[in-house]
């Protein structure tokens, strides 16, 4: 790496330098997560190379910290590496090494010198009663943080359930009317990456996208990147023949459940949730709650996740059709011979009816004729 | 005053000779030679394993609705004016087998020589074309089609014909048909008709006692550009047996004949002409009788 490196809370960890060629790999992976194609890795690579790093503000709110875990406790080596190498990560309140007043001013330098160009990063969820007086930082509540800070962002990302749409502190009785990123600066279009915790490769993949081209991914209506959120969790379910078998784990620890069937009927949300989790896991380790055995909770819905009993069950959006063909040859109904005499003998009378018309027509014609003679 | 029955049979009669002998002058149409370039599909039926991935391809590829919109899936059960492709499935004594329903392209179509001003033709490689912008709506070559494949868009206020037209304006660009690019396995293949026919030989020489001894469109109906292997019988899979003449040269050959030289309608003219002459005449005499 040409790059000078900064260094952080993780000089002394395992994983050590990222070498190029782990790098190279890295953006391989981030763009095929983003289903770019592998000239776009290379245009990323480019782009570090060159110095481009991203000004990153990583703003802190309502939440568990789980976000920043999951991005740091990945399986993949060196992806902490990768937030201080590729991204310069300029203010995160659990990471920088700076406390206090310094870390405020580094926020604000941050700010002066990339306006307009840095990627604001929101993790938790914004309280808005009493002026928002629930979270504060600095003596300032997180509503004025987040409009400061979201107002000269290049792009705005929402990272986590609570972020998102407000996850677990607006759950009833939502004691603080904690709201979402996007609930707050409506004005403004952020992508939200919901989740508890989010996919790093889904965020990694937007941040790189707009570093690299300056764009955002295609979004849903929610604001979800679709590369990710297309697709729901029971349409790629490694548990999905189960369910189309009608083979269901009734309650935990039964034979069903031990055999790995379909957790459907434990409450599984994964026929209404849309995310990526079936194909590239949870949390990137490989594990994920239905390959465990844990019905999926929903954790991207916002009227799913912490709304919803975890063991009601929901309603299947997309139907399996099914498995049927039409037949070769349509099917015709037979007549018997019944209905064909009957049918003959109805014709008949009408004919013969006719005919006798017809001539009794011809005899009146002849009869008027003769009058007048 | 009616024309008696001696007239009326002298008449048909005169009709008759008329038509034979017309008839026989004409020379049958002479059959339809294969084009070098010939495209074609060869469907293997024992191949096909019914994942309807065509039938999804073939949608995408010609901007085709659902069969139902706003039902929860697509299940068309025969070609309509919304399908131009569908997968059916034979079970009977003579076992189980998948269908592909489609244009066959035949070599000389029924529909090609019904269509009066030449909307369907036949294209580059002998693909049966429809061409919208000239077509009238008569539905002559849905009547004409022995295969009952053109379709009309009965719920359209702009109908069209639809038809399989091999996914011309994909080989335009180099592509295959849709359905032929993605059968997972190979059981759709386009190329060459003479290649194909010559595969699906080597298929029935190699695996006899897999296939019914017979390639479904080498000959069938004049011949078509479409060939079908399969298990079982194919009029099972509801291809019908039509002789290995195709189904215009009889009918070219039967309209042609009696319109050849304008004889039988020139005949037919005379005909009439005498009778009513015939007709008037007897009326003035029957006339003047009364007037005496």
């Amino acid at each position: 790496m040409s790059q000078a490196r900064r260094r952080g809370a993780f000089d002394g960890s395992e994983s050590g330098r990222l070498d190029r060629r782990e790098f190279v790999k890295l953006c391989l992976m981030a763009a095929a997560a983003v289903g770019l194609p592998a000239s776009a890795a290379r245009k990323m690579v480019e782009a570090v190379d060159h110095g481009l790093k991203p000004s990153v503000i990583w703003l802190s709110f309502q939440e568990c910290t789980g976000c920043t875990e999951s991005l740091l406790r990945t399986s993949h080596p060196g992806l902490a590496d990768l937030i201080l190498d590729v991204i310069s990560l300029d203010y995160h309140e659990a990471l920088c090494a700076a406390a206090g007043e310094q870390a405020e001013a580094a926020r604000r330098r941050a700010m002066e010198e990339h306006a307009g160009k840095y990627v604001c990063v929101i993790e938790g969820a914004i309280p808005t009663k009493d002026g928002g007086i629930y979270c504060q930082i600095g003596g300032r509540t997180a509503l004025e943080i987040v409009e400061e800070t979201a107002r000269r962002a290049g792009a705005i990302i929402a990272i986590g359930s609570c972020a998102s749409f407000g996850g677990v502190p607006s759950a009833d009785p939502n004691p603080t009317e904690a709201k979402g990123a996007p609930q707050v600066l409506q004005d403004r279009r952020v992508v939200t990456i919901p989740g508890c915790p989010a996919n790093p490769y889904t965020f990694l993949g937007v941040v790189l996208q707009f570093v690299t081209f300056g764009t955002l991914p295609a979004l849903d209506e929610r604001g979800r990147p679709l590369f990710a959120y297309r697709r729901t969790i029971h349409e790629d379910c490694p548990r999905r023949p189960h369910f189309d078998a009608g083979q269901f784990a009734e309650t935990f620890g039964d034979e069903g459940h031990r055999k790995g069937y379909c957790l459907y009927k434990l409450g599984c949300k994964g026929p209404q949730t849309h995310a990526p989790c079936a194909l590239k896991r949870f949390g990137e380790v490989g594990a994920w709650p239905i390959g465990v055995g844990h019905p999926c909770a929903g954790c991207t819905e916002s009227h799913l996740a912490f709304r919803v009993p975890i063991h009601t069950m929901v309603k299947i959006e997309h139907p399996t059709p099914p498995s049927t063909f039409p037949p070769t040859t349509p099917e015709h109904g037979k007549v018997s011979p019944v209905a064909t005499g009957i049918a003959g003998l109805v014709g008949g009378a009408l004919l013969g009816a006719g005919f006798r018309w017809a001539r009794k027509l011809d005899e009146e014609e002849s009869s008027t004729e003769e009058v007048p003679s | 005053m009616t024309m008696n029955r001696r007239a009326l049979l002298k008449g048909l009669g005169a009709v008759g000779v008329a038509t034979a002998t017309g008839g026989r002058a004409a020379v049958a149409r002479s059959r339809r030679p294969v084009a070098e370039d010939a495209v074609g599909m060869l469907y293997d039926a024992t191949r096909c394993i019914g994942c309807k991935t065509c039938m999804v391809a073939c949608r995408r590829a010609n901007h085709l609705p659902y069969e139902k919109p706003g039902h929860p899936w697509d299940d068309p059960v025969d070609l309509s004016g919304r399908t131009k492709t569908v997968i059916q499935r034979y079970r009977g004594r003579e076992g189980q087998s998948y269908m592909k329903r489609q244009c066959l392209h035949c070599l000389d179509p029924a529909c090609v020589s019904v269509c009066m001003i030449g909307a369907m033709h036949k294209s580059e490689g002998g693909i049966v074309a429809y061409d919208p912008d000239r077509c009238i709506g008569c539905r002559y070559c849905q009547v004409a089609c022995p295969f009952n494949v053109p379709r009309f868009q009965w719920d359209s206020p702009t109908p069209k014909i639809v038809k399989c037209e091999m996914c011309r304006h994909l080989l335009a660009r180099g592509r295959l048909p849709a359905c032929c690019e993605v059968c997972p396995t190979g059981a759709v293949q386009f190329g060459k008709r003479k290649a194909l026919l010559a595969e699906a030989k080597r298929r029935i020489a190699r695996h006899p006692d897999r296939y019914v001894h017979k390639i479904y469109g080498e000959s069938d109906a004049g011949g078509t550009q479409v060939l079908y292997l399969s298990s079982v019988p194919f009029e099972k899979l509801g291809l019908p047996h039509l002789g290995t003449e195709s189904v215009p040269r009889l009918s070219e050959t039967v309209q042609h004949g009696i319109y050849k030289g304008f004889i039988v309608p020139a005949a037919l003219y005379v005909l009439i002409g005498a009778a009513v002459r015939r007709h008037h005449r007897q009326r003035s005499v029957d006339e003047r009788k009364e007037e005496t």
